[in-house]
């Protein structure tokens, strides 16, 4: 009991600190001093009065979101004395295969800007100042040649790297144990299996109503989308952030998406400047608790003295190919730029960074794939053999799905309710369990592929796929 | 013993020639076509038609327009026997031709007006409630004065010249000033130097400047409907229509007046342009504009949007069906052009007869080559030598990605008030169920 209790006096305090420095802080300040006027607010009681103020008028609420958001993002502190890495990726190997990808990466990126003279990190000149400034309206249609530019890396690389990663005090030898890994992917993580993953999406369950299958037009809208549309706008009526992401998790009417998502990642409606994504450098935030670290580099000739370090790019990310995938969906849902921007900004330092990143997270793309992997090889493993056999390792194939969160590979619509589950579940698992579900419904035609590049043309193209009826026929209606 | 021939007198003697291969081949549709489309002919060759020359004893001929012309010409003297079916109907421009077709909602407009009919309800500006779906028109040069007083009632308004009867953005530009048009003058000038029939007949328009835009591009719908008959009238709209956006931002700028880029969707025009991207060739599917205007103005606006789009295709069709020649040899099926304000008006802009077949994109061809499966599911049943005495009703399955979109026989079998509830704007009630993929429940009658 001590020992909770101290954990939870930890947390307090370290979300406390957090939310000190933020927005909400000094609003919550100013309103605390303005009720002041107010005839209810009494000097004898004044602590209760002013909470009892919060209560009535939505800022305990919005305080309350501001807390959730909090613990949603931020791993729980481990123990005290656990150094700053230990945030970031607790597994000393994870995080030397990670520092070696980044060394990689920004050895590939300079060589690149030395080849086509393009310093990263330098002052504007002051022409080039001027006439930005100029233009700064119609940013949109203007664009540098970028066809002299090479993409500093597709995921295929990164899958190469992955497939490498060993943990040197693993020893997988000769016991050849019912759970030996014929995958791709070789680290021991630990990855749900069917029966814990039913019990983690039990909303997605055969008796719970869902968007993406029990609005289809056979379906009378009485039996369920009616009363889950009510009780979404009710959700955010009460601008309840907690409870937006309990909801979400039987998927979004379309109207209400759009509010929804911005509660969930609690995006403030204040208006804000809009960046552009590369310069943010609110951005370097996420590293804290990312694997991954921002490249640095030294103004010319100050190596090695901090005062003269910059990031780049800005926000410390390198983006790779295919990287604007994440924001195209996102624009079906938000035409106001300064909107768009904050609930991409949102979502990917919550989530999409995981992908692109090697950590031991259960939501990192290495424990995707190896969740992927292990339940094709456990429930489908004639499919998986065979595959295998022929040369065809299916995470060759699915890899770039779960990379990209399947942007560019679903219908819109679909991918939208898709993501409505990542943020309800604040977690990536649900890509590898639809990747897996996805071989699963091709099942028979893979049966008969000889080849990889047959296999691929058999995966080619899931524009017209359901993913909801999917989800569910694989994890609860399958005979395991 | 047929009459009809498009060769001349030596076809005759030809198609006798051919009688016995033919008879080997009876049983099988005999089909021809001037427009050499692989969307057309994989889907005649899937079906084990087998394809002949005009000359010859033919069931199914996918014509031009062009063709069509001569086929119903009154010199040509035609008469098409029973198993005998075509693409057009024979006067078709009474719709597809852009001033016929404001010419017959004009008088459309009128003559429901002078029965009272609560459709042709005004407002207290005296426009119409539920029929003011295409932008103020004018003829040139027939109407040029009446243009001339309009004009001068909107002195900064911007005007759109299109030829009558050119397709795919040719000849179009934007005025502004009156003096960009002196040459349509009925008493102009040069009308000395040329005759009226040089003077290329052309539509003028009001321009609707205030295009619903996305990403601040200017779009427009490309819906396909397919008409088996006019009378009793009977539609279909195909669910896959898609959006073509310019590749430029746009703007009402006066500067940009004559950048078509910016103003005109074509594709024909856009292709060209430095942004053109081939892959999406620009497009969206309609289902895609759906999911957007949903998520970012809701559900109702959406659904009341969609249901004004296919009011307004069932009046333009109501529209010509009068005077159209009702052939029952005959089916037709058109690209209906829309463009969306920004207030989510729709407003009609053409209907063309000969839709474009070519694909720019891979999607393109796998929509086309549908749209064209489906379109010979529901004309030629069963894929069987047709009977243009069948009565036109194909069962449900067999409508692919159509759905019925105005059934007259049906609508009138649920009573004639139907025509009153089912205005934009009334509620839709308990009959309107699911709207999911069409919003248009209001004016199906297959329920």
């Amino acid at each position: 009991m001590l020992q909770e209790e101290s954990d939870l006096a930890l947390i307090i305090a370290q979300i406390v600190q957090k939310l000190k420095g933020s927005n909400l802080y000094a609003q919550l300040e100013r309103q605390a001093w303005a009720s002041l006027q107010r005839p209810e607010i009494k000097l004898e009681s004044l602590k209760e009065d002013i909470k009892e103020f919060f209560k009535i008028s939505g800022w305990e609420k919005k305080l309350q979101n501001a807390v959730y958001s909090e613990l949603n993002v931020f791993p729980l502190p481990s123990h005290p004395a656990a150094p700053p890495e230990h945030l970031k990726e607790p597994l000393v190997y994870m995080r030397k295969a990670q520092g070696s990808w980044e060394k990689r990466i920004l050895k590939s990126l300079n060589s690149m800007c030395t080849e086509l003279s393009i310093p990263l990190a330098r002052k504007r000149p002051v022409g080039e100042q001027k006439e930005l400034l100029n233009k700064w309206n119609e940013m949109g249609t203007d664009e540098p040649d970028l066809s002299l530019f090479r993409p500093v890396y597709a995921p295929k690389d990164f899958l190469e790297v992955l497939i490498n990663l060993r943990n040197p005090n693993y020893e997988n030898g000769d016991s050849h144990s019912f759970r030996t890994h014929l995958g791709l992917i070789q680290v021991p993580l630990k990855v749900k299996d069917i029966p814990e993953l039913k019990e983690f999406f039990v909303e997605l369950g055969l008796t719970a109503g869902q968007l993406g299958i029990d609005d289809s037009t056979q379906v009378p809208p009485e039996l369920f989308e009616n009363e889950h549309v009510r009780i979404g706008q009710k959700v955010l009526s009460e601008q309840d952030s907690a409870a937006a992401q309990q909801y979400i998790r039987q998927g979004s009417p379309t109207a209400l998406r759009a509010e929804l998502w911005a509660l969930i990642l609690n995006i403030s409606s204040q208006p804000e400047v809009l960046l552009c994504f590369s310069r943010d450098t609110s951005v370097l935030g996420h590293f804290a608790y990312n694997s991954a670290s921002p490249p640095k580099s030294y103004i010319r000739g100050k190596l090695g003295l901090e005062e003269y370090a910059v990031f780049y790019p800005p926000n410390g990310v390198i983006p790779f190919h295919g990287f604007s995938m994440y924001v195209a969906p996102l624009c079906f849902l938000y035409h106001e730029p300064s909107k768009l921007y904050q609930i991409f900004r949102e979502m990917y330092v919550r989530f999409f960074f995981r992908l692109h990143s090697i950590s031991s997270h259960p939501s990192g793309i290495v424990s995707l794939c190896l969740l992927f992997e292990t339940l094709l090889q456990t429930y489908l493993p004639q499919l998986f053999y065979h595959l295998r056999e022929i040369g065809a390792q299916p995470l060759r194939i699915s890899f770039k799905w779960m990379v990209r969160a399947f942007s560019g590979y679903l219908a819109t619509d679909q991918l939208l309710l898709l993501w409505d589950r990542i943020l309800g579940y604040n977690s990536l698992e649900i890509l590898a369990v639809l990747a897996a579900a996805v071989f699963a419904f091709r099942a028979v035609n893979l049966m008969e592929v000889t080849s990889l590049a047959a296999a691929e043309a058999v995966l080619a193209d899931l524009s017209t796929l359901k993913v909801m009826p999917l989800l569910q026929i694989f994890l609860f209606a399958t005979v395991t | 013993m047929r009459n009809y021939t498009i060769g001349g007198p030596d076809a005759q003697e030809e198609a006798t020639g051919k009688q016995s291969d033919i008879r080997i081949m009876a049983g099988k549709v005999k089909w021809v076509t001037d427009i050499e489309k692989s969307v057309l002919i994989n889907n005649f060759e899937k079906r084990g038609w087998v394809q002949v020359t005009e000359n010859e004893d033919w069931n199914f001929y996918w014509m031009s327009v062009q063709t069509i012309r001569n086929v119903f010409s009154v010199e040509t003297g035609y008469r098409l026997s029973d198993d005998q079916i075509v693409n057009h109907f024979p006067n078709h421009y009474e719709l597809t031709r852009k001033d016929l077709m404001v010419k017959n909602i004009k008088r459309y407009r009128k003559e429901l007006e002078k029965e009272g009919s609560p459709l042709a309800e005004k407002d207290e500006s005296g426009k119409y409630l539920y029929l003011d779906f295409v932008p103020v028109t004018y003829m040139l040069p027939a109407d040029y004065n009446l243009f001339v007083e309009e004009f001068r009632k909107s002195p900064s308004s911007t005007w759109i010249m299109k030829p009558c009867g050119k397709a795919q953005g040719k000849g179009i530009f934007l005025i502004n000033k009156l003096s960009q048009i002196k040459k349509w003058s009925r008493d102009s000038k040069t009308s000395s130097f040329m005759t009226q029939s040089t003077k290329e007949a052309y539509v003028i328009s009001l321009y609707i400047n205030n295009p619903l835009l996305i990403g601040g591009r200017k779009f427009d719908l490309r819906l396909y409907v397919l008409v088996s008959t006019y009378r009793p009238l009977r539609c279909y709209m195909y669910k896959l229509g898609f959006c073509r956006f310019c590749t430029v931002k746009y703007t009402p700028s006066t500067s940009e007046l004559d950048n078509m880029f910016v103003h005109l969707t074509n594709v024909a025009i856009q292709k060209h342009g430095e942004d053109y991207n081939h892959i999406h060739g620009g497009k969206w599917t309609v289902h895609n504009l759906r999911l957007y205007l949903e998520s970012t103005r809701g559900k109702e606006v959406t659904s009341r949007l969609f249901d004004e789009i296919h009011w307004i295709i069932v009046q333009s069709l109501k529209a010509v069906a009068p005077v159209m020649n009702n052939d029952k040899h005959c089916f037709e099926c058109y690209g209906y052009d829309i463009i969306i304000d920004d207030k989510l008006k729709p407003w009609l802009i053409e209907v063309n007869a000969s839709p474009s077949l070519t694909s720019s994109t891979a999607n393109d061809r796998i929509l086309k080559y549908n749209l064209i499966n489906d379109t010979l599911n529901i004309a030629v049943p069963n894929g069987e030598i047709p009977d243009c005495k069948w009565n036109k009703s194909p069962p449900k399955e067999v409508l692919g990605n159509y759905e019925i979109l105005y059934d007259e026989e049906l609508a009138q079998g649920d009573g004639a008030d139907r025509e009153l509830r089912s205005r934009p704007g009334q509620s839709l009630g308990p009959r309107g169920g699911r709207s999911r993929d069409s919003g248009r429940t209001v004016l199906t009658t297959w329920k």
